[in-house]
């Protein structure tokens, strides 16, 4: 622990940030920590757009009339909310942030396998995402993100070639991250990291990556499809000419099913180091875990129906895509036990990544168990389309990635940049975080439970005290994440340096200094142990 | 501590100018590429499998419809091109033997060969493109399309000639990025870029124009082949 201690006034060692300066040593960058960064504020910015669209819904919701703005614009809202957090922020956001900067670290690596297609990725987002906010600028999109033919295809009088066209787009850049994620894993591992002595966030971004690989060109074909049958009315999808709208869900949802695992599995990979970690205990039942990101990743491509179940599909399909649905639950109730059991006996403390990784395991099993109400086949049929879908499937995405990825930018933060963040605020924002989006959310299981359906911007005024409720819990939300904003960038210069280590954590990137080098390692490590060895540095701390 | 031994070593012992910083030595760095190339002809297995899977659904939909516009299709044409591509393929595979036993001139003459097939695999597309569109066979907009062949099937025929036309297309699409990929190498050949010790460009690149020859292999049958089978019966 002597390192914290150090003397803030040294002077600075070389290290990536200030190895080169100018910002073409950014563009033009093929370090994959100065990648990550440039996906961080990239998607901080899709993140504050897709918020301002969130706020703007969650206004017009405060009255039971639709007076804020009317039905169309409301459609643009929702669907340019979803479009700009799912394929925007959410795919991208842990992979291709802590992901980029930390797996080459963690496996004791100099950078990625392929670090000028790392850039390249980066640029590649950067333009799909320009795509998508042209599409916004422009008069938006109303289709839902999900974009369902006939009326994305024939119908729709707003911009829809445009989005898709962005959403293809960065496709790509996600399939060249998941692709230089699995190589990189593969082959650039240092002596003695073995297989199974990989970090479960190193487990986690592999299955991520193997589906991005697998999934993200189907709906890069599906929506070609799309945007060639809406520009030149070939009927690939039209209906009226013996074409089939449904179709095109299954295309969709055979990529978009799995990719809500893409968007959950590398916040599980966060929380596993994480846990260990403020527990000061090794992970309990570590092959298991691992396991269950692949099973997560492999059931996940089996599943994609259970969004069809209303859509007039064979009902033997049904029963199928339903039963397949409640095995997800076992890889991911897996996790949850297993975190649990790393906790118990531990010696827990209170520090802030830790009480992110608490909010994700409860908020997580809220959201998973509800998914299991929505995969049981009569119920599905009462819930669909209301706001009970929209509850559970924000109680994974927020209350489980956004929540992770939080947990996870403060527990690497002092490695990133070298400073620590304000611990009191962090804990306060923290708390800010969990109690918002509790009472955004919760309160629609209940309305949804009741009957309000999505995609209204009016109600019935029953309704209107769960979604004042609704609201109001939005803006604590938003106010836990703008709290993090201020002091990330306050701490950039004014935070008290790091030092290596400040969470005595295992795991190579932890061996090297804060900020490291540009290559990570001056010699490459030699592994001997296994991850999370907590308890023998614990005994030999104590000895 | 043999280990530790062999890896501080790594950078001094190998000092190929192509050794990227990053990586211990060439062995690493050319198996990293390979696999990383096979890891994208996957993705690609699925982005073609999004447009298989689609023609399975409508040709179980609208069998005798596919078989009608199955029919129509020149198998000529068909045989020719995929002719063409396996000889394409051939001189590729001997690009890289070339390439791995270093002897430039027969390398440099087998990637133009491939070249040379992969423009007529084009010409000989072009041609049967602009077939279909005098035979009026492009419904684009719904127009420019008659199908007095099979007018029963007027409509079902067009989704089918769409599939046809994606298919064949992102298939050409791949073809020109191909070609492209192959002049690159080609230059960078008579530069006398490659070497026993390193000609990793060469064989990934092979890899991938293999991977557009098999997806050919699966089209032909598919689009050409099936009506015709069943007048023969």
């Amino acid at each position: 622990m002597s390192t914290v201690l150090q003397d803030p006034q040294t002077t600075e060692t070389p290290n990536y940030l200030n190895a080169e300066y100018g910002w073409k040593s950014w563009l033009l960058t093929t370090d994959h920590k100065r990648i990550a960064l440039l996906y961080l504020i990239s998607i901080s910015v899709m993140f504050a757009l897709g918020g301002v669209f969130a706020m703007l819904i969650r206004v017009e919701l405060l009255t039971p009339e639709g007076d804020l703005v009317n039905s169309d614009t409301y459609n643009k809202l929702f669907t340019m909310h979803g479009v700009v957090m799912v394929f925007f922020f959410l795919v991208p956001s842990i992979p291709a942030t802590l992901g980029n900067f930390l797996i080459p670290m963690m496996i004791g690596a100099k950078d990625l396998a392929f670090p000028r297609i790392n850039l390249l990725s980066w640029y590649i987002y950067v333009a799909g995402a320009l795509f998508a906010i042209a599409a916004i600028v422009m008069g938006g999109v109303d289709t839902g993100w999900t974009f369902y033919t006939p009326f994305s295809s024939t119908y729709s009088n707003t911009f829809v070639i445009t989005a898709a066209v962005g959403v293809f787009i960065s496709g790509f850049s996600s399939i060249t991250t998941g692709l230089n994620f699995i190589v990189t894993i593969h082959k650039m591992r240092a002596p003695g990291m073995t297989w199974g002595r990989l970090p479960l966030f190193v487990w986690a971004n592999y299955a991520t990556s193997l589906i991005q690989v697998l999934g993200t060109p189907v709906v890069a074909i599906t929506l070609a499809l799309l945007a060639l049958e809406r520009g030149f009315h070939i009927g690939i999808f039209d209906p009226a000419i013996g074409g089939d709208p449904i179709l095109f869900q299954h295309m969709f949802w055979f990529y978009s099913h799995p990719a809500v695992y893409i968007m959950i599995l590398p916040g599980m990979g966060v929380i596993s180091e994480v846990v260990p970690c403020f527990s000061r205990k090794g992970i309990f039942g570590y092959s298991f875990i691992a396991a269950s990101s692949l099973g997560i990743a492999i059931v996940g491509f089996l599943v994609w129906g259970h969004h069809l179940f209303v859509t007039g599909m064979s009902m033997y399909a049904g029963l199928y895509f339903s039963l397949l649905s409640m095995l997800v639950a076992v890889p991911s109730a897996i996790k949850v036990f297993n975190w649990t059991a790393t906790m118990y006996r531990g010696s827990i403390s209170y520090a802030t990544p830790m009480l992110y990784a608490f909010g994700f395991i409860g908020l997580f099993t809220i959201g998973g168990l509800t998914g299991l109400f929505l995969a049981t086949l009569g119920v599905d049929v009462h819930l669909t389309d209301t706001y009970f879908v929209i509850a559970h499937f924000h109680y994974v995405m927020v209350g489980g990635m956004v929540v992770a990825y939080l947990g996870g930018l403060h527990f690497w933060w002092p490695k990133i940049t070298g400073r620590m963040y304000p611990e009191g605020w962090g804990k306060f924002s923290a708390l800010l975080v969990f109690v918002g989006f509790n009472v955004t959310f919760f309160p629609q299981f209940i309305t949804g439970y009741l009957g309000q359906p999505r995609r209204y911007h009016a109600y019935a005024p029953e309704f209107q005290v769960l979604n004042v409720m609704s609201t109001a819990g939005a803006s604590i939300l938003a106010l836990g994440y703008i709290i993090p904003l201020i002091y990330f960038i306050w701490s950039l210069r004014y935070g008290k340096p790091a030092g290596n280590n400040p969470w005595g954590a295992t795991g190579l990137e932890w061996t090297t200094q804060s900020p490291p080098t540009t290559f990570n390692f001056d010699v490459t490590p030699i592994v001997t142990e296994e991850a999370y060895a907590y308890a023998k540095h614990e005994e030999a701390h104590v000895g | 501590m043999a280990d530790t031994h062999a890896v501080a070593t790594g950078h001094s012992t190998d000092h190929s100018p192509h050794l990227r910083h990053h990586f211990d030595d060439m062995d690493q760095q050319f198996d990293s590429a390979t696999f990383g190339m096979w890891v994208f002809l996957l993705t690609e297995i699925m982005f073609f499998g999004g447009m298989f899977g689609a023609y399975t659904v409508y040709r179980n939909m609208y069998p005798e419809a596919f078989a009608s516009t199955s029919a129509y299709m020149n198998p000529l044409y068909g045989a020719l091109n995929t002719a063409v591509l396996i000889v394409s393929s051939l001189s590729m595979a001997l690009a890289v033997r070339a390439a791995h036993l270093g002897q430039q001139k027969a390398l440099q003459i087998c990637l133009l060969i491939t070249m040379f097939f992969g423009i007529c695999f084009l010409v000989i597309k072009g041609f049967e493109y602009h077939e279909h569109w005098v035979d009026m066979k492009v419904p684009l907009f719904g127009g420019h399309w008659n199908y007095s062949e099979a007018p029963q099937f007027a409509h079902q025929a067009q989704i089918l000639f769409c599939f046809y036309f994606f298919m064949t297309g992102f298939h050409a699409v791949h073809m020109l990025v191909g070609l492209g990929i192959m002049t690159t190498i080609f230059m960078m050949a008579r530069k006398g870029t490659f070497s026993p010790t390193y000609y990793t460009p060469v064989e990934v690149s092979g890899l991938y124009w293999h991977f557009v020859d098999i997806v050919w292999i699966f089209l032909f049958p598919l689009l050409y082949l099936i009506g015709h089978t069943r007048h023969l019966v």
